[in-house]
């Protein structure tokens, strides 16, 4: 394959996955969904469940989108150092965007902030948004792809607290923000939570908590006992599925972490709703690839 | 009108006001017939911009939504995916956007305010939620596309005009005599919450 076949063919993969992504919810997801439905006894709670169900079959069978609002595209790259098309791959991405609009379809939802002007085509300035981390010495890439839609994204919010107020206010920023717009956000949500030095940092570390499998916790001991608190006290403000009461209010609950000056307390929570669109695509040179999000993803030319 | 059919309460256009006077909070029905679609862009140019709405919705049922819908030769537009977008976003035109076109019957996700609910009791309206999220469940409820305007403002906020089939199901959250359902709610989650705070502020303390 020639260099420019190479490109065609990873922008070509990229799109389908992206596409697939809006269509199939990934295997973590529907697995908790199904705990969940399995867990609950109240009837209203339990026929949304069935709807989701239903809808998730419906939209693998007809390869629609799973829900209307495809979102705004968020990257995630971990690139090695030495892959070969790393020079070409925010390119490649954006090109990917566009075709997966056109061919699942997606919604166009990309506004150009000042002009306010829809693009048509999910792409823009800063759009797909995209986020580096460079692997020294691989010569793999990693993609993190996220739909962001529109009402888990509003109740997004970042503050940089008085160290005083302590982990209790961390809890506290965490929780008035669920109870104030989570029954908006097409609960049970999966809440991210970023820990770090200054808004910024934190709401990314916020954001990257989303990329993280359900059901996983935090290396750090202390960080993983507050994700079981905070997953036991939001399912206890009982918001349930849609906010209209149940047994579950969250997919989980996972936190990021950093360090911080000692001086400030930065804290940014990001929320993913029930349809949480999030995949990963690992790459190897030859652009062989696995994604253990989306397993029944295949690639055909 | 309203009919039970095989125990489930259906509601078709043009609805009547006895049909929504005789709705209450947590009341779980369906719907036939036509609605229109219209969000933020919508809301603005009817209130803030003071445009006249061009469609006669008074009898039909305005959803908060904005479709994937693809257009094509052979079958004109077809409805791809459709959902309830957050009805709070439009809370601020709400009760004015109700006096204004007379609307009695509003679809959407998550509760609404004090102001819609207001409106909802003076106009003799209601709120009703859709199970968002579900967006091909939804759309193979749309029958037809039969019109659409303002589609200047992009696929998602144009007014789409829809004819629908079995639309649900859609569970009353404001009735018209003002019980605000997510209001309620809401009241009690906060209550809860505040027990949390402090019962997770004493377990951090030990282990912090
Ligand atoms: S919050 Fe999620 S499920 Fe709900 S409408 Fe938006 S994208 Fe769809």
């Amino acid at each position: 394959m020639t260099r420019k076949e190479r490109i065609q063919m990873m922008t070509d993969i990229m799109a389908s996955f992206i596409g697939y992504t809006a269509v199939h919810l990934p295997d973590d997801v529907i697995s908790k969904l199904r705990e969940l439905r399995d867990s609950e006894e109240d009837p209203a709670a339990l026929s949304i469940y069935d709807m989701m169900f239903e809808n998730m079959r419906l939209a693998s069978e007809l390869g629609r989108p799973s829900c209307q609002d495809t979102g705004f595209v968020q990257l995630r790259i971990e690139c090695g150092s030495r892959f070969p098309l790393i020079d070409e791959l925010e390119e490649i991405l954006r090109c990917a965007v566009i075709t997966a609009t056109n061919n699942t379809p997606l919604r166009p939802n990309v506004v150009e902030t000042f002009d306010e002007i829809n693009t048509g085509n999910n792409t823009g300035t800063g759009a797909p948004s995209i986020s580096w981390k460079i692997v020294p010495g691989w010569d793999g890439c990693g993609i993190y792809t996220y739909l962001a839609g529109g009402g888990c994204s509003l109740p997004g919010h970042a503050a940089v607290l008085m160290p005083g107020e302590g982990y209790k206010g961390v809890v506290r920023f965490v929780l008035d923000r669920i109870a104030e717009y989570g029954t908006n956000a097409c609960p049970p949500l999966y809440v991210g939570v970023g820990i770090a030095n200054s808004v910024d940092t934190a709401a990314m570390l916020s954001k990257e908590a989303l990329f993280r499998p359900l059901g996983s916790h935090s290396p750090n001991e202390k960080a993983a006992e507050m994700e079981r608190m905070l997953e036991d006290a939001i399912n206890t403000m009982g918001i349930g599925p849609q906010g209209m009461g149940g047994k579950a209010s969250v997919l989980g609950v996972s936190i990021q972490h950093a360090a911080r000056h000692t001086a400030t307390l930065g804290v940014g929570v990001s929320f993913g709703c029930w349809t949480h669109r999030r995949g990963h695509i690992v790459f190897e040179r030859d652009l062989s690839f696995v994604t253990e999000t989306h397993p029944g993803f295949t690639f055909v030319q | 009108m309203t009919e039970t059919i095989n125990g489930k309460t259906i509601l078709s256009t043009p609805f009547t006001e006895e049909d929504i006077l005789a709705l209450r909070a947590g009341d779980v029905i369906y719907i036939n017939g036509d609605i229109v679609t219209g969000r933020d862009d919508v809301h603005i140019r009817v209130i803030a911009e003071n445009m006249d709405l061009p469609a006669v919705i008074n009898d039909k049922a305005l959803m908060h939504a904005g479709p994937i819908v693809k257009c094509s030769e052979e079958s004109g537009f077809e409805v791809i995916a459709i959902g309830p977008t957050t009805s709070m976003r439009m809370e601020k035109f709400e009760y004015d956007f109700i006096k204004k076109t007379g609307v009695r019957f509003i679809i959407g996700k998550g509760g609404m305010g004090e102001r819609t609910a207001e409106a909802c009791r003076e106009f003799g309206a209601v709120h009703c939620v859709l199970p968002a999220g579900n967006a091909v469940v939804t759309a193979l409820c749309a029958e037809e596309i039969t019109g659409v305007e303002w589609l200047d403002l992009g696929m998602a906020e144009a007014l789409w005009n829809i004819r629908v089939k079995g639309l649900g199901p859609l569970i009353v959250t404001i009735d018209s005599g003002g019980r605000n359902l997510f209001a309620e709610r809401k009241k009690e989650i906060a209550r809860r919450k505040e027990e949390q705070i402090e019962e997770i502020g004493k377990k951090l303390e030990s282990i912090l």
